[in-house]
């Protein structure tokens, strides 16, 4: 046991803590407010405390736990919303009311409940690390109860199916009792069998992203933007409509009032594919801006290991992290606190390393253990640059080793167009693995058309800077044509309202038969202007309307839709 | 247990170092006996063994190392709270400075309160009309919302909070509605202005008032919020009352964050305030909120002014980044005469669309609101094209685009200090002022509303 010698904000320094170790969890005072251990020297430990340290004293005890920082890992996790440390703050609530008291220690399940626990596994069955034994249904995801990690092959000694709190044994190995819960350290990746090639992308419904900036299943991506442009409402979104199996949704350091929305919202939103409540399938993490800051680095370890949990048992899980900046912040202000040396704005010299190691562990694998099974998990992380400008660390650190970028755009969103992400800016590197899907599932000729559609984009940018200078009237037909076409594309494609129940999500089919349409209508009209049509009798013809009305079709009917307005448009054309 | 010493070490700014300690607790108060016999307050900031960092809520002249006494509380700082409050003026630490009688009450706070646990938010749409056009109509006020004004030197955003301190309410529902008013370094004219008008106007019984002036201990600045939203959620979450938080200029209140950061020699973040700002300005503007269960509400108005009109500037931004939206002001408009000089283009309430409609204003709301945005920034866009090419260059649809933005400007943005638009008076006024746009032009609303609000202010009328 050691002594508090020093208190300054979120950290503090011990004496007397020989023997414990970096990264072993404490408790520090009569409250015993939890911290992190995160330097040694001698017998003095710096320690992060996850609570707020007002009224502490130097003398006050610290005590080792022995143990890093972990969490539960078990059913019970789906439907939670827990803090930055794994506390359920809806059991927080019912301890110190609407307000969150200091010293809550509750663990993070449910330790009462009893789980439906179905055996798969005999006794007698040689089991190792990842083998599934069993089945409990949690929600309407069917949760694995695998052989934990960390426990040494052998024989499986009892088994039996029944009702089991988290905490009990329902098979021995060897000597050794597993139960539906094991604990994990939250800054260790959880192992695998090996990581594997992207193949398949994340549809998330959004036109601009599966049909230009595709995120592939088990990638990793970022979107930056300054404040105002919609990082929330497009973090909310994948979370709702992209067809992850699993989403673990952090709120880091963000607004109460938006974790509040998801609260409220998530129950009520129906999953588009098994037509369950979205929150089925959810996790949350809310530290929210004004809650400790050391626990406020700690989410975003706690949400990736309750990702790397459900991807074990060979789901496809999404992760949220908004905001990565308020994480990357939250390290900044311990790293001041312990007087290290700054590195660019004040950020730790580490940064990038730890944002490295954080993108990292999201993959596409092939799960340790038997049966055979892939999981994987995507990582979407919101970074807020200050002031728009991505020039500064944190944004810097993410985009060297996220493979996507949208780039949020505040004179997009200014100009109300939404999703605000500049098409000129963001990229996805999963272009190319992501291919033979397209060609596959939607269709051939796919990707030439979103090339096609990219190219009159950059040409409008550049039409656009003359027109700037001499009117749009000066301008020659043809160029004129172009600017009509990616007036479509950006409005009556790329625009797309999250609030509107019709358009929020297209399928890639759907995205297909649109873009499709509109460059039928640029081709046909480029061959008329060859032909002498003239260019008002081409924009008089009502396909254009009819385009602009795509985005509310149902499903079923793009297709007869799409070919009808080329027919038509040909026609008119005549 | 209260511990007295007479062994302060250093004198740094605003910082007091006392060693030969018994041990101090992290934040606790302390009092500061001077050697005149006056009184200072303080705040340990750092405790080790034998030794404290103090913050002073003063100015620390005419401290000394020899007989300076300092005096440990053991307590974190507290204010007492009760509804007595109501129709008092304070400074900046809490202490009355309208002659009347210090607050008795048993009931004390700790200033730094505790954060609203998110599960138990309740999510806020209640729409509270401030009887300005803009806000109302465009970028719509509820309440437990955060809503910053963002302005610079020399504009009137003291008026236009004034005007809505004073129209505020909450429609249909007869509730308390109360003000509690933090200034922080505002100065002695700016404190008078709004004084003078919360008396006149009757305001002052229904406000609490924190004063902070320019001349006063700008490190006090960094208590003066924490003590108005004690008080405000103490009338909020035990009183019931709907309570909206004034608190100009946060401009102020980062730098005095800065001041201290600069004199803690700590490493500097952007221009050389400290890197948990962020977080530190999240600890107040957090505090505005709905609770499930309770009645009472907290509604923040903070104002802030941008130091050469930079939004980017970092304390425009991380409150951009904390805030549910912003109301920005202009110069322009405030050049042109234009009174409140909103200016809407970069203006943003983010729970808008959870206050408005056909059961808390009115249906066509939305679709008015989004017309009015669209046509107005097209019209400004049109003037920058007018400034390159001409006016006789535009079509005759493109001059009504531009003569909507200017009337825009006149009649739907300008409106007195006095007058109170119900948002019937401003939706339709927006009605009026689109008629002017030809009716194909019309996207954003529906059709159904134009036919039954605005089919009256077109020409020819009922069709």
């Amino acid at each position: 046991m050691g002594k508090l010698a020093k208190i300054s904000g979120p950290v503090i320094v011990a004496e007397g803590m020989s023997g414990s170790q970096m990264n072993e969890v404490v408790k520090v005072g009569d409250q015993e407010l939890l911290g992190e251990i995160i330097s040694l020297k001698y017998d003095r430990a710096s320690i992060q405390v996850y609570e707020d340290t007002s009224g502490l004293k130097p003398g006050d005890a610290v005590v080792g736990t022995g143990a890093p920082l972990q969490v539960e890992l078990g059913p019970g996790l789906l439907k939670a919303v827990f803090d930055g440390i794994q506390r359920p703050l809806d059991v927080i609530q019912e301890k110190t009311g609407a307000f969150i008291q200091r010293g809550v220690n509750i663990p993070a399940l449910d330790i009462k409940k009893k789980w439906e626990f179905e055996a798969m596994a005999k006794k007698g069955d040689a089991v190792g690390p990842g083998d599934v034994l069993g089945t409990v249904q949690e929600t309407n995801i069917t949760h694995q109860i695998l052989v934990p990690p960390m426990v040494k092959a052998g024989t499986l000694s009892w088994i039996k199916s029944g009702k089991y709190t988290v905490r009990e044994g329902v098979a021995h190995i060897g000597k050794t009792e597993v139960g539906l819960s094991h604990l994990w350290s939250v800054r260790k990746p959880r192992p695998v069998k090996e990581k594997l090639r992207f193949a398949n992308p994340l549809v998330t419904g959004k036109r601009i992203i599966d049909t230009f900036f595709p995120m592939a299943k088990g990638g990793a991506g970022a979107i930056p933007g300054p404040f105002g442009s919609g990082k929330t409402v497009n973090q909310q979104d994948l979370a709702k409509y992209s067809d992850a199996q699993i989403i673990v949704y952090i709120g880091c350091g963000e607004r109460g009032n938006e974790m509040t929305e998801v609260l409220t919202e998530f129950p009520q939103l129906e999953d588009p594919k098994t037509k369950k409540p979205l929150m089925e399938r959810t996790v949350l993490i809310a530290n929210t801006s004004n809650m400790p800051v050391a626990a406020r680095e700690a989410s975003v370890y706690t949400g990736i290991t309750l990702a790397e949990y459900y991807r074990d048992m060979g789901y496809s899980v999404a992760l949220m992290a908004d905001s990565t900046s308020r994480w990357a912040e939250a390290m900044r202000e311990i790293s001041g606190r312990m007087e290290e040396m700054p590195g660019e704005e004040g950020y730790p010299a580490y940064l990038g390393r730890k944002l490295a190691e954080f993108y990292e562990r999201a993959g596409k694998v092939q799960c340790l253990g038997s049966p055979d099974r892939e999981g994987s998990v995507t990582v979407v992380g919101a970074v807020s640059p200050a002031g728009g400008d991505i020039s500064e660390p944190v944004s810097q650190g993410t985009l060297r080793i996220t493979k996507v970028f949208w780039a949020l755009d505040a004179n997009l969103s200014r100009r109300r167009h939404y999703p605000a992400i500049n098409w000129l800016k963001s990229y996805s590197l999963y272009d190319g693995e992501l291919e033979d899907w397209y060609a596959q599932n939607v269709a051939k000729e796919f990707y030439p058309l979103r090339a096609k559609a990219m190219n009159l984009l950059q040409k409008e940018e550049e039409l656009q800077n003359i027109v700037q200078l001499i009117g749009p009237d000066a301008l020659p037909d043809k160029e004129r044509l172009v600017l009509e076409a990616t007036k479509m594309i950006r409005e009556d494609f790329l625009q797309q309202n999250s609030f509107d129940p019709d358009d929020a999500y297209t399928s890639p089919q759907k995205q297909y038969w649109m873009i499709k349409t509109i460059l039928h209508y640029y081709d046909k009209a480029n061959d008329a202007l060859a032909t002498d049509v003239s260019l008002e009798k081409i924009l008089s013809a009502k396909a254009r309307e009819e385009i602009s009305k795509l985005k509310r079709i149902p499903e079923k009917q793009v297709k007869t839709t799409c070919e009808q307005i080329q027919k038509d448009f040909e026609h008119a054309l005549r | 247990m209260i511990k007295e010493y007479q062994t302060v070490k250093e004198i740094f700014g605003p910082i007091v170092f006392v060693e030969d300690i018994q041990d101090a607790a992290y934040n606790e108060t302390v009092d500061i006996i001077m050697p005149s016999g006056e009184k200072l307050k303080g705040q340990v900031l750092e405790s080790s063994r034998g030794l404290a960092a103090v913050q002073v809520f003063g100015a620390t002249t005419g401290l000394d190392t020899k007989t300076t006494r300092i005096r440990f509380s053991g307590e974190t700082l507290q204010l007492p709270v009760s509804d007595d409050m109501l129709g008092r003026v304070f400074d900046g630490t809490g202490q009355p400075i309208d002659k009347g009688a210090p607050v008795v009450s048993k009931e004390k706070r700790d200033i730094n309160g505790f954060a609203i646990n998110p599960y138990a938010r309740a999510s806020p749409h209640d729409f509270i009309q401030t009887g300005v056009s803009t806000i109302d109509a465009l970028n719509t006020l509820v309440r437990g919302q955060k809503l910053p004004i963002f302005s610079t030197a020399g504009l009137p955003h003291n008026e236009l909070a004034v005007q809505i301190a004073r129209q505020a309410t909450v429609r249909g529902k007869d509730e308390d509605f109360v003000v509690v008013f933090a200034a922080m370094g505002i100065t002695n004219a700016e404190a008078q202005f709004f004084m003078k008008d919360f008396e006149k106007t009757g305001a002052l019984e229904r406000a609490v008032l924190f004063l902070n002036l320019a001349n006063d201990p700008s490190i006090e600045r960094l208590i003066t919020p924490r003590m108005a939203l004690t008080t405000a959620e103490y009338l909020a979450y035990e009183k019931d009352m709907q309570v909206l938080v004034v608190m100009t200029d946060m401009t102020n209140y980062c730098d005095a964050l800065r001041e201290i950061a600069a004199a803690r020699q700590e490493v500097p973040g952007r221009r050389g305030y400290p890197g948990y700002m962020y977080t530190d300005l999240a600890s107040i503007y957090e505090r505005a909120g709905t609770i499930k269960g309770r009645k009472g509400t907290v509604t923040q108005l903070p104002i802030l002014t941008m130091p050469e009109e930079d939004i980017t500037h970092p304390i425009p931004d991380l409150t951009g980044y904390i805030t549910e939206g912003q109301i920005v002001l202009s110069r322009e408009l405030h050049r042109k005469t234009i009174y409140p000089n909103v200016d809407v283009l970069p203006s943003l309430s983010r729970l808008m669309n959870a206050g408005i409609g056909s059961n808390r204003t009115r249906e066509d709301h939305a679709g008015v609101s989004s017309q009015l945005y669209a046509s107005y920034a097209q019209g400004r866009d049109l003037r920058q094209l007018v400034a390159v090419v001409g006016e006789e260059a535009l079509s005759a649809k493109d001059k009504k685009f531009l003569k909507f933005a200017d009337q825009f400007e006149k009649r739907f943005v300008q409106q007195g200090r006095h007058e109170n638009r119900s948002i019937e008076q401003s939706l339709d006024l927006g009605w009026e002022l689109l008629s002017e746009i030809p009716e194909d032009e019309l996207k954003r609303v529906k059709t159904e509303h134009l036919e039954k609000y605005g089919r009256k202010f077109r020409a020819g009328g009922k069709k």
